[in-house]
């Protein structure tokens, strides 16, 4: 039974490490993109720090028209631009592309909702004492917010841990494509039986991680 | 020290415009505790905002040391606001930072050196005592607690002024007492200017020496506490300076 689990084992291994290429590539230009995105939607809300109702108005479209795309689509319709910008359509660096596209209003939002819920007392603490907008953000909003978007990444990794299956359907190789060539095609249960295991531990431990620093950031209880 | 002249503002509300204070006048002199005391929306937290321009009146002029704050750049105000501490009901502490990095938070705006800093925090600290609980986070401690370090981040910048927003209003009777406390030695000791809003008449005869009546966004009346007969006119000042006579006075019967 374990015949097909060594004969894959080389190619699991090279879908799993294509897909963590994938998501090192991903996850940090998310949130280095979309953290200040978020910030920005959340200064220039209706009632915010910033009267920019117009600017907020376009940046929440923009926002909403990525996110609307579902993802195997914004994949495929992208195409010329991913070859444009890495010469090929194919391959991991290529699904990353649109990965990377899609997790930057997807973790914008999630930093928008983070920074409305802190509170704006301290805010208002901050501002009697002086502080300008940057150092409002910088010194209180993203201090009080730490926790939360540590969580935020954890929930972005694993979904986009996700979606990055998807980019094995167009030739993005990873864990997805390796899973349709012997799941899918071949259907090869066993191996298909430790794929998932092998999954739900890196879920489980990314999961874990996320929490045991969330705990460590977040001293308001 | 403070001047508000005619101040009004009017917010935007779902139900209407709302008239939180209007044409409200009001002078502080140097060293004064002055109470503000009213009901729920009766605009007392409103006009106290406007004295560091937490809120920007829409009419009228807020005149602290000379100076009409509503005509100050953004830049020469929030140079301005360092002199001015606040202190608030929700105590409005930075739940992330311990107490020590809390009271160095208005210092680091002002852009105190680190070493004054530290000497700057353990004075603020020793005042209010709570330096044995710098390195503690908010959480961790009492309501009466938080409101004295939120006291020394007030203080750290060495203000004229402290504003406090219904500073007692989220703690029990005994712990009201220690920060009334604290907050008259730093008006004994320091000589700040103390302007307090709250709706509890005991904490107006406990620090205050002037009071102003705030009703509908109105002043309705003021008076100075030192004076031996003060008769209040108005309806509301009568029912809070009566209500305490009151329950003085039940009091008495039942122990009788």
């Amino acid at each position: 039974m374990l015949d097909n689990v060594i004969y894959a084992w080389p190619e699991l291994v090279q879908a799993l490490i294509e897909t963590f290429y994938m998501l090192i590539l991903t996850i940090p230009i998310a949130v280095a993109i979309g953290t200040p995105l978020g910030t920005i939607l959340f200064l220039t809300r209706p009632d915010s720090f910033l009267k920019w109702p117009k600017f907020y108005l376009i940046l929440n479209g923009v926002v909403n028209l990525v996110r609307s795309f579902p993802f195997l689509i914004l994949m495929i319709a992208i195409i010329p631009f991913t070859r444009l910008l890495v010469g090929t359509a194919l391959g991991s660096t290529a699904a990353t592309i649109p990965m990377i596209i899609n997790a930057i209003p997807y973790f914008a939002r999630f930093i928008e909702q983070i920074l409305l819920d802190v509170n704006r007392g301290v805010v208002d603490a901050a501002e009697s004492m002086g502080a300008n907008k940057l150092q409002i953000v910088w010194k209180v909003l993203y201090t009080e917010a730490r926790s939360g978007i540590a969580n935020a990444i954890t929930i972005v990794t694993v979904s986009f841990l996700s979606y990055s299956t998807v980019a094995g359907l167009v030739g993005g190789g990873g864990i997805g494509d390796f899973a349709i060539r012997y799941g899918y095609y071949r259907y090869q249960t066993d191996v298909m039986f430790v794929t998932i295991i092998i999954m739900v531990l890196f879920v489980q431990a990314f999961q874990f991680t996320g929490n045991f620093i969330v705990r460590k950031l977040d001293k308001r209880l | 020290m403070i001047t508000l002249q005619n101040i009004s503002k009017t917010f935007d509300t779902a139900g209407g415009p709302l008239h939180a204070v209007s044409y409200a006048s009001l002078h502080i002199q140097q060293g004064d505790i002055y109470g503000l005391i009213g009901f729920s929306g009766a605009g007392k937290s409103t006009l106290l905002r406007t004295i560091n321009l937490l809120e920007r009146p829409d009419e009228g002029s807020v005149i602290v040391e000379g100076q009409d704050l509503t005509k100050l750049s953004v830049r020469e105000l929030r140079k301005k606001r360092l002199s001015i501490g606040m202190i608030f009901q929700h105590f409005n502490l930075l739940n992330n930072l311990n107490v020590y990095d809390n009271v160095s938070f208005p210092l680091e705006i002002a852009k105190v050196s680190k070493a004054e800093r530290k000497q700057r925090i353990e004075n603020c600290l020793e005042m209010v005592g709570l330096l044995d609980k710098a390195k503690a986070f908010p959480a961790k401690l009492s309501g009466g607690q938080k409101q004295r370090v939120a006291i020394a981040r007030a203080l750290a910048n060495n203000p004229k002024i402290l504003l406090c927003d219904e500073p007692t209003s989220s703690v029990d009777p005994q712990t009201t007492g220690s920060i009334l406390a604290a907050l008259q030695e730093i008006n004994r000791k320091l000589g700040i200017t103390i302007v307090i809003v709250t709706h509890e008449m005991n904490v107006i005869n406990a620090i205050c020496n002037k009071v102003a009546v705030m009703e509908q966004g109105q002043i309705v009346e003021k008076f100075d506490l030192r004076e031996k007969n003060i008769v209040p006119q108005s309806n509301i000042a009568q029912f809070l300076f009566k209500n305490e006579i009151v329950l003085a006075g039940e009091r008495e019967v039942q122990y009788a």
